[in-house]
């Protein structure tokens, strides 16, 4: 039984005037993760990756879909068992100045913890509880503890919030964009407090646009575009066999410190999207046929743990 | 870009102090660099290493930034100390900026054709015409006509940076600054912004471009030359390939091996970041600043280290006083 | 801001300080002014009418012989009293009512704007009116319930426009993700932030308050007995204060509202400056 099922998970936003037409956040999406797995959701904006996100930590509700953690349906829970649900499934979200509220010290954050499931431990046990997570994500407790957000950096603020999960006994941690807000030289340390936590057996969504972090850090990736997963599998799988034109491109795109890109060629991004072809990526698809204006795609394994969600991945 | 080419904007031991409750916060301490014709100048560095008080301070002095001392000269005059009646005029036309949060500074009660009349008209100039040019350009970016029309929020962030980079350059600045203009935006629109910046300067449209980000990566696409900052003053200044090949200056050593790349996975090599943080710049003291976090700092570093000269690269750390490469 | 930058800006702020001196001036009137005058009952005829101020009468008599002065400091108590709880009153209502639908948002907010929408758009002096004039007996304290229980309606906007935006800021979704209540994210996250916005719409509900209260007075619809500053006004016009040129009698209630109130704005004015950085002089 995997740690984490989703299926058919489809969230709808209304749009226009008196709400007639509906903008498909998430769009029929289905994944599992395993235990001890960090997998990256990366996509653009529009993609629908913090959207997944906040429908797993039960922020927003679902249109339609299941979601099942450990085999239990969590998508009607409220009250006695959402507290419970919240001890096995947390997040951290991406800009740490706004996840605290500037008007109270730091440790706020994680006594609201002790406050809400586990309210009998008493002060001093609270304080050892504290330091032991302060330090076990690198920090030293007594530069934290007692300190405002404005007092500390990006960096100290995220493993703060990682270290609040560590109060609890978090199996699934949802990582909504946690480093894009910090300096380049303190990602790469957190990203590695994210692999220790797979190594105490937690799992990881890694929501990302940034592909080398992911690729850096993840066992598998979800390659999200306006609502759907378009690929899916094994990371070394996917970034070295990319299969869907709209991975092909993102690889393509990403800046590397060794690879230069060839800018005598005009680069076409987004266009505004003018066809109702079935398939989402039809209007810059390199590829297409006629087959992909009237048929809509769906999930072809083309080797073992890759799946692509295109009407030509056969071929 | 070989050959003797011409400086168009040198900044000699430029500081800019913010003015606070509790003293001066020193961001831009004492930086000197120059661009030359057409040349694609990187500014890198990461919070608070003063980047965009430079490119801001450079083009608009707004308190609390103090202009403390140095100069920018600029078509043989130093721009930080012009009255604001000159500085207007020197604005827009012979250096100008696009701003980091420009995309979502347009009015978005005026349509675009109307945002951009009214720019012009500070100018003397006019829409009508300017006309012919501004479709041109917009034809450069990928952008068809209809847009003029639009207003702001019709379009997506990848088109309204667009959008103000044709805004910013139509009156062909000599030197322009573009402060975080590929942060906020994806993967594919970055690229094509970095695209746009290589055919504006291809095609003359833009003179010199100072190109402010956190991301060396991306400079390694366009830039000629690095300057690297850190914490208010500049670290190392060299051009790109070298900086990447063999950079100087810990601070860049440690910054580049922290870069994820496609290629390296966890489980193979762990890498790893710089520990510790930027100093405070309120009321700092002399003394190289990266010395707390530098693996190799050693009791001169408790001095400020000049800029030293190695192979016509510039680096200010204490490892290269003899001039050559440690 | 850090609670020692506040202070140190609250207490440079020129127009802060004023507000404050003219405010600790009043009060202390109103609380040592009974002791310190010679008459102990407002309504009390305690000497000849038509007087101008004088030694026996610091503020001279009106009409009927009424010490000026002694009405004035009894008068200033009962304003001051339905501006507090009135003001409290209102601030608090217009608080739960904004927070609630704010927060909650969906029906609750539909039902809970529709009844603000609705109570905005009736005039409140004429609802007031309506209500007084149906009460058999009032006082000061039924007063300031009625005036309460009126002017909340836009501090409630006002409020629920910051808590829409509040709410979507990540330390909500935090207090979220702990399984916290509601009840508790409103006044343990989402207030706290709006402290400042808090304190500058309670001056303004005062200020209300007051003015509401002189206008039923004035009309004839205030307390029953007793004594305000709008009783004061309203008598002085009464009875041709102003044309008999009884100036101690006519100008001396209004001008003291007028001060209230002004007061009150220069006091937001200067709260105004504190709190927002880009207003400040540096």
């Amino acid at each position: 039984m995997s740690l984490l099922k989703v299926q058919n998970l489809t969230k709808e936003f209304p749009l226009g005037f008196f709400g007639k037409e509906r903008l498909k956040a998430v769009d029929d999406v289905s994944f599992e993760i395993e235990r001890s797995r960090i997998v990256s959701l990366i996509g653009e904006s529009g993609s629908g990756k913090t959207t997944v996100g906040k429908l797993i930590l039960k922020l927003i509700r679902p249109s339609s879909g299941q979601i099942l953690v450990n085999g239990r349906d969590i998508t009607q829970i409220k009250g006695k068992e959402l507290r419970e649900y919240y001890r096995k499934v947390q997040g951290v979200f991406q800009d740490p100045f706004s996840s605290f509220n500037p008007i109270y010290k730091i440790d706020r954050v994680l006594n609201m913890v002790f406050e809400e499931f586990f309210p009998d431990t008493p002060d001093s046990e609270r304080k050892t509880r504290m330091e032991e997570v302060i330090a076990s994500v690198g920090m030293n407790p007594r530069e934290i503890l007692g300190k405002y957000p404005h007092q500390l950096s990006g960096g100290q603020l995220q493993r703060i919030l990682i270290a609040r999960t560590l109060l609890l006994d978090v199996e699934l941690l949802i990582a909504d964009e946690i480093i894009s807000m910090l300096d380049a030289s303190t990602r790469v340390d957190i990203l590695n407090l994210l692999g220790d936590l797979r190594e105490r057996g937690m799992s990881v969504i890694f929501i990302t646009h940034d592909l080398s972090l992911g690729y850096y850090i993840s066992d598998e990736t979800f390659i999200m575009y306006r609502g759907n997963i378009v690929e899916m599998g094994d990371t070394e799988k996917v970034f070295h066999n990319p299969i869907h034109p709209y991975t092909k491109m993102l690889l393509e795109s990403v800046p590397e410190i060794d690879r230069k890109w060839d800018l005598s060629k005009r680069f076409v991004p987004e266009l505004v999207s003018s066809s109702n072809a079935p398939c989402k990526y039809y209007d810059r698809c390199p590829i297409r046929d006629e087959k992909c204006l009237v048929q809509k795609p769906e999930m072809v394994e083309v080797e073992k743990n890759h799946k692509v969600l295109c009407l030509k991945a056969g071929d | 870009m070989i050959g003797v080419a011409e400086v168009v904007l040198d900044v000699r031991d430029l500081r800019i102090y913010y003015r606070t409750l509790y003293g001066y916060v020193k961001a831009v301490d004492g930086v000197s660099f120059d661009i030359k014709r057409g040349e694609i100048l990187g500014i890198a560095g990461e919070s608070g290493c003063g980047k965009s008080t430079l490119g801001n301070g450079l083009i608009l002095l707004k308190p609390p930034m103090k202009y403390m001392g140095g100069e920018a000269i600029l078509d043989g005059k130093n721009i930080m100390a012009l009255s604001p009646k000159e500085l207007r005029k020197v604005r827009y036309g012979k250096i100008s900026i696009i701003p980091q949060y420009a995309m979502d500074a347009m009015n978005p009660t005026k349509k675009i054709k109307q945002i951009i009349d009214d720019l012009l008209h500070e100018h003397g100039e006019s829409f009508e015409r300017k006309k012919d040019l501004i479709e041109e350009r917009l034809e450069i970016v990928n952008l068809g006509k209809k847009v003029l029309n639009m207003y702001p929020i019709e379009l997506s962030g990848g088109m309204k940076q667009r959008m103000v980079m044709v805004i910013s350059t139509l009156m062909n600045p000599d030197v322009l600054i573009a402060d975080e203009i590929t942060s906020a935006l994806d993967v594919s629109s970055q690229r094509s912004v970095i695209q746009m910046l290589y055919e504006m300067r291809e095609k003359k449209i833009m003179g010199s471009l100072a190109f402010i980000t956190h991301d060396l990566s991306v400079l390694y696409q366009i830039a000629d030359k690095v300057m690297v900052l850190y914490a208010g003053r500049v670290a190392e200044i060299s051009p790109m390939a070298d900086i990447v090949q063999e950079p100087l200056h810990p601070y860049t050593k440690m910054l580049l091996s922290s870069l994820p790349k496609i290629g390296v996975r966890y489980s193979q090599t762990k890498l790893k970041g710089i520990p510790g943080y930027p100093p405070s710049l309120l009321n700092i003291g002399p003394g190289c600043r990266f010395r707390d976090r530098c693996p190799y700092a050693f009791e001169k570093c408790e001095q400020d280290p000049p800029v030293f000269d190695v192979d016509g690269r510039k680096v200010s750390c204490w490892l290269f006083e003899r001039g050559d490469v440690n | 801001m850090t609670r020692k930058e506040f202070v140190h800006f609250f207490l440079k702020n020129k127009k802060v300080i004023f507000a404050i001196c003219v405010y600790a001036g009043l009060i202390i009137l109103a609380l040592v002014g009974p002791y310190l005058s010679p008459y102990k009952d407002p309504l009390a005829f305690v000497g000849p009418g038509y007087q101008p101020p004088s030694k026996e009468h610091w503020l001279g008599t009106n009409t009927f012989g009424q010490d000026i002065f002694t009405q004035l400091v009894y008068g200033l108590r009962s304003s001051l009293f339905v501006g507090l709880l009135g003001g409290t009153l209102a601030t608090v209502i217009g608080l739960l009512i904004g927070f609630v639908a704010g927060y909650k948002g969906g029906w609750f907010d539909e039902i809970l704007m529709m009844f603000t929408n609705i109570l905005m758009v009736i005039p409140t002096l004429a609802l007031l009116i309506i209500i007084a004039a149906y009460l058999p007996y009032r006082g000061v304290f039924i007063e300031s319930i009625i005036i309460g229980f009126t002017a909340w309606p836009w501090t409630a906007r006002a409020v629920r426009a910051q808590t829409l935006s509040l709410k979507t800021r990540e330390f909500v979704d935090l207090a979220r993700i702990t399984a916290r209540k509601p009840m508790k994210i409103i006044f343990g996250e989402i207030m706290p932030n709006m402290m400042s916005y808090v304190f500058m719409v309670f001056i303004l509900q005062f200020g209300g308050a007051i003015l509401a209260a002189t206008g039923l007075d004035f009309i004839g619809l205030g307390p029953t007995r007793g004594i305000s500053l709008g009783i004061m006004m309203q008598q002085a016009t009464l009875w041709n204060a102003i044309q008999l040129g009884m100036w101690w009698w006519a100008i001396t209630p209004g001008a003291v509202i007028t001060l209230m109130v002004a007061t009150l704005y220069v006091m937001n004015a200067g709260l105004d400056e504190v709190f927002n950085p880009k207003l400040r002089e540096m």
